[in-house]
């Protein structure tokens, strides 16, 4: 039988928590050979990154225990090794690199410094280490080289970070490269370059790579083979194409099915009435000018996507509206009133009508709260909206009206999964009974499946109700099947504005068309036809 | 970040009332039971505690001076010993009880409340109330907290009333500067932005969103406080101008047993064992609501069987 290079035979991982004993991984196969890159598709709970902790040997045990499998390397069997012989083998053959690079590079020390680490544990001499540490930074594409070794892991960009991450990595030019997410934090066009780049090196060392995403878009657009899997279970596995075209498994199907960017378009209609327009809205924060003179109108019932990449200035404005931070120049006309003229007393009322849901529900729900307490604090800071008799039976039908049940009230927000979380949030948005909901990246840190249920709730909550939204997003597919109007921004400057379908099938900016060639298609021949033509 | 996700807890089905909850709870948790009952007879004690042996407290007995514990020919009184005038210990610790718990709680409830609440305004108001209070925390953590203690009670005279007032002075920047450092940081959190947004005023925030966030860290505080506001009672007491014999308390007690440590090691090791079980009793207290306070940890209490399965 032909070695491979990564082989991981029926392993099973359990997890001793609270409730009990959580299989995390159930007896799982899959295999990797040299210079060819297999994507472990998967949602969060799927224990996708558990099965690469352990090729690791980063479980912790307890209160982890790996119930039974093998994982070879060149036919060695990881699991069996001795500490040190184990030590010897991470790092040197198998390197890994992680989603978020700013928690994962030590602050005070130097980016050479530890590059030159990765080295010098593994027996490399001092000076012999430096210059192949200045080589690796020029290789993935770091300005300047030679000065970036003496620099701070913050004082880089969070792209830039990740190329330091991946030099490191490769160091010692691994055989096995993992990346957990690698590019799950950085903006949609650098995530293009970090991809592209790994590719590269991956053909230069010819090392295998282990890829962990949520993103259908990452796999077809890097790699050979995808293994799919679902609460610690394998479900499916086969070329990146096999999979796409002709799924078997049903949960790959919903998984597919559930990938922005296919339903119907709004149309995007310009006439109504106008609910907020905003004029001229500047923000400095010292001398970085965050906001550089935006202006916007939005109807009533209609939805206004702000689309743009970190820096841009899409969470300022949204800050700036809601007055959490003041800005420094403009008008915003809310009913014939400019809102940032308003006295707090005209601002409390104002709350009723403007309401925005947060990104990560984890953090804008108070933890120590039940949702009935979190829903009805709405009604307990404006105590003229709804009689105390009637909240109960309020918070039930709100809870109902965003897909959840009336016995939820009582549970904390811990208790919830992400999906339910942002749906408690909504809940509690829509207590106010408000005309304008602002969310903010109120998807990203969701499932994509999970992102499609919410993306359907929120057009629903506007068919139904009349509110608006301004939906603010770094992705452009996001948008696609909710927006009726799409803003797309950069630098704090709006660089396109107009209708969904204008802005989807006749870009007319560069930087837009920058933006929608580099967001990643499911698709894998629609990938390969993008990267021929980048190329 | 695969294991992240929480099951949903099948406990929840069913919500009794809070007392009973409460309780189920503290019957789960073995040593805070004990803990909790412990400290119940020690506040016993303490109210009936001087009128019950008060008498036999101070009664001079020359002929027993350091007389050792656990001699049982001479009545359960005189089990722990006695004192270098012949005083049963025993009586004496139950009959200081109530003055030292007075003294004791009385300057930690004192010193949180204050601090907590300057804590909040330092942390949450404008920059330049912060800064008036901070400073007012430095003036008063720079000047040696004994010496305060002298003057104030020298100025004032001692009594169980200015000697509180005294310790919790010396106390409050520990609860303030905490304070202060946790509102800093919960304060950006994003709930506390959401409440913003919802309209909530300074006063709802500070009180319902961000002082039960604070609250399992002070209580823990307050508890270790405990310990060293007793100590610190028995400092001054040694220098004159603290509780006064006849009057007793534990610290007092310690630093009379002092200069027969090494002949008569009981007369300062009952008070100190006293002190101890108190404190570790309202560490384990403390530790058990910290726990059931916390609609995250809760689970840890009331599961019929232990965690590690």
């Amino acid at each position: 039988m032909a070695e491979h290079l990564l082989d991981v035979r029926n392993l099973s991982v359990e997890f001793y928590t609270a409730s009990g004993v959580v299989k995390a991984v159930r007896n799982i196969s899959y295999h990797l050979d040299r210079g060819e890159t297999l994507a472990i598709l998967g949602e969060s709970g799927s224990g996708k990154s558990v099965s690469s902790a352990a090729i690791m040997n980063l479980i912790d045990m307890p209160p982890g225990r790996i119930t039974s499998g093998e994982i070879f390397l060149d036919g060695e069997d990881l699991l069996t090794m001795r500490p040190d012989e184990r030590r010897e083998v991470n790092g040197k053959r198998i390197a890994m690199i992680f989603q978020d690079p700013l928690s994962h590079l030590n602050p005070v020390y130097t980016v050479g410094w530890q590059i030159r680490e990765a080295m010098t544990t593994h027996g490399l001499p001092k000076d012999a280490a430096d210059a192949q540490a200045i080589r690796l930074l020029g290789r993935v594409g770091i300005p300047d080289p030679q000065a970036a070794m003496d620099k701070y892991p913050h004082q880089f960009s969070g792209g830039q970070r990740q190329r330091v991450m991946i030099a490191m990595a490769l160091a010692l030019r691994p055989d096995l490269l993992i990346a957990d997410e690698p590019t799950t934090a950085l903006d949609v066009t650098v995530q293009a370059d970090v991809l592209a780049l790994l590719k590269e090196l991956q053909r230069e060392i010819g090392m295998g790579v282990l890829i962990i995403t949520h993103d259908l878009g990452v796999v077809a657009e890097i790699a050979d083979r995808v293994v799919v899997m679902e609460k610690g279970a394998l479900v499916e596995s086969g070329t990146v194409r096999e999979v796409y075209k002709n799924p078997k498994h049903p949960y790959t199907r919903r998984l597919i099915a559930a990938a922005p960017g296919k339903g119907v378009m709004h149309e995007g209609e310009t006439q109504g009435e106008v609910l907020l327009s905003v004029r001229d809205v500047c923000k400095n924060y010292g001398a970085f000018q965050a906001l550089k003179g935006v202006s916007f109108d939005l109807m009533a019932g209609q939805t206004l996507a702000i689309v743009g990449e970190s820096g841009s200035g899409k969470s300022t404005l949204a800050r700036v509206l809601l007055r959490l931070d003041e800005p420094d120049s403009g008008q915003a006309i809310w009913k014939g009133r400019d809102l940032f003229q308003l006295s707090p007393r005209e601002i409390y009322r104002l709350r009723r009508d403007l309401q925005m849901v947060f990104q990560d529900p984890t953090q804008s729900l108070n933890p120590r709260m039940t949702v009935f307490q979190l829903v009805s604090e709405a009604w307990v800071i404006h105590p003229d909206i709804l009689p105390r008799a009637k909240w109960r039976e309020r918070v039930a039908e709100l809870l109902q009206q965003v897909g959840l049940s009336p016995d939820h009230m009582r549970r904390y927000p811990h208790q919830f999964s992400g999906g339910q979380r942002q749906r408690i949030a909504i809940a509690r948005a829509l207590a106010l009974e408000p005309r304008l909901i602002i969310c903010d990246e109120a998807v990203s840190a969701l499932d994509v499946s999970v992102q499609a249920q919410v993306i359907e709730l929120l057009d629903k909550l506007r068919r139904q109700t009349g509110i608006s939204f301004i939906f603010i997003a770094h992705d452009l597919p996001v948008v696609r099947d909710f927006a009726d109007q799409v803003m797309v921004m950069q630098k704090g400057r709006i660089v396109e504005l107009g209708g969904v379908r204008q802005i989807f099938e006749a870009p007319r900016e560069p930087y837009t068309q920058a933006l929608l060639a580099a967001s990643l298609d499911p698709d894998p021949d629609v990938q390969a036809a993008h990267r021929a033509r980048r190329a | 970040m695969s294991l992240s996700s929480t099951e949903t807890d099948p406990a929840l089905r069913e919500e009794p009332s809070l007392g009973v909850r409460m309780g189920r709870m503290l019957l789960a948790d073995k040593f805070a039971l004990v803990a909790a009952l412990f400290l119940v007879v020690m506040v016993i004690l303490a109210l009936v505690g001087p009128a019950w042996l008060g008498e036999e407290a101070v009664r001079q007995n020359l002929r027993g001076r350091n007389l050792a514990p656990f001699d049982w020919s001479r009545g359960w009184i005189w089990c722990m010993g006695a004192d270098a005038l012949g005083r049963p210990l025993f009586a004496r610790i139950i009959v200081a009880t109530q003055n030292t718990l007075m003294v004791a709680a009385g300057a930690v409830v004192l010193s949180a409340a204050i601090g907590t609440f300057l804590g909040l305004m330092a942390g949450f108001s404008s920059p330049r109330i912060s800064q008036i209070i901070m400073r007012l925390a430095d003036v008063i953590m720079s000047f040696p907290s004994l010496l305060i203690a002298v003057i104030v009670l020298y100025l004032l005279g001692s009594s169980i009333v200015n000697l509180m007032v005294v310790l919790s002075i010396t106390r409050i920047p520990v609860y303030l500067r905490t304070t202060r450092a946790e509102v800093l940081e919960i304060r950006e959190r994003m709930f506390v932005q959401a409440a913003r947004v919802m309209g909530a005023s300074s006063n709802r925030i500070l009180f319902r969103h961000i002082l039960p966030i604070v609250f399992p860290t002070l209580t823990t505080l307050a508890t270790l406080d405990f310990a060293y506001v007793m100590l610190a009672e028995s400092a001054l007491s040694f220098l004159g101008i603290g509780i006064q014999p006849p009057d007793i308390t534990w610290g007092l007690m310690i630093s009379q047993g002092r200069q027969y440590l090494t002949n008569a090691w009981w007369l300062s090791f009952w008070p100190g064992l006293a002190i101890i079980l108190t404190t570790l009793s309202l560490n384990l207290l403390s530790n058990w609501l910290r726990i059931a306070l916390d609609p995250v940890q809760r689970w840890r209490l009331e599961m019929k069987e232990p965690a590690n399965g």
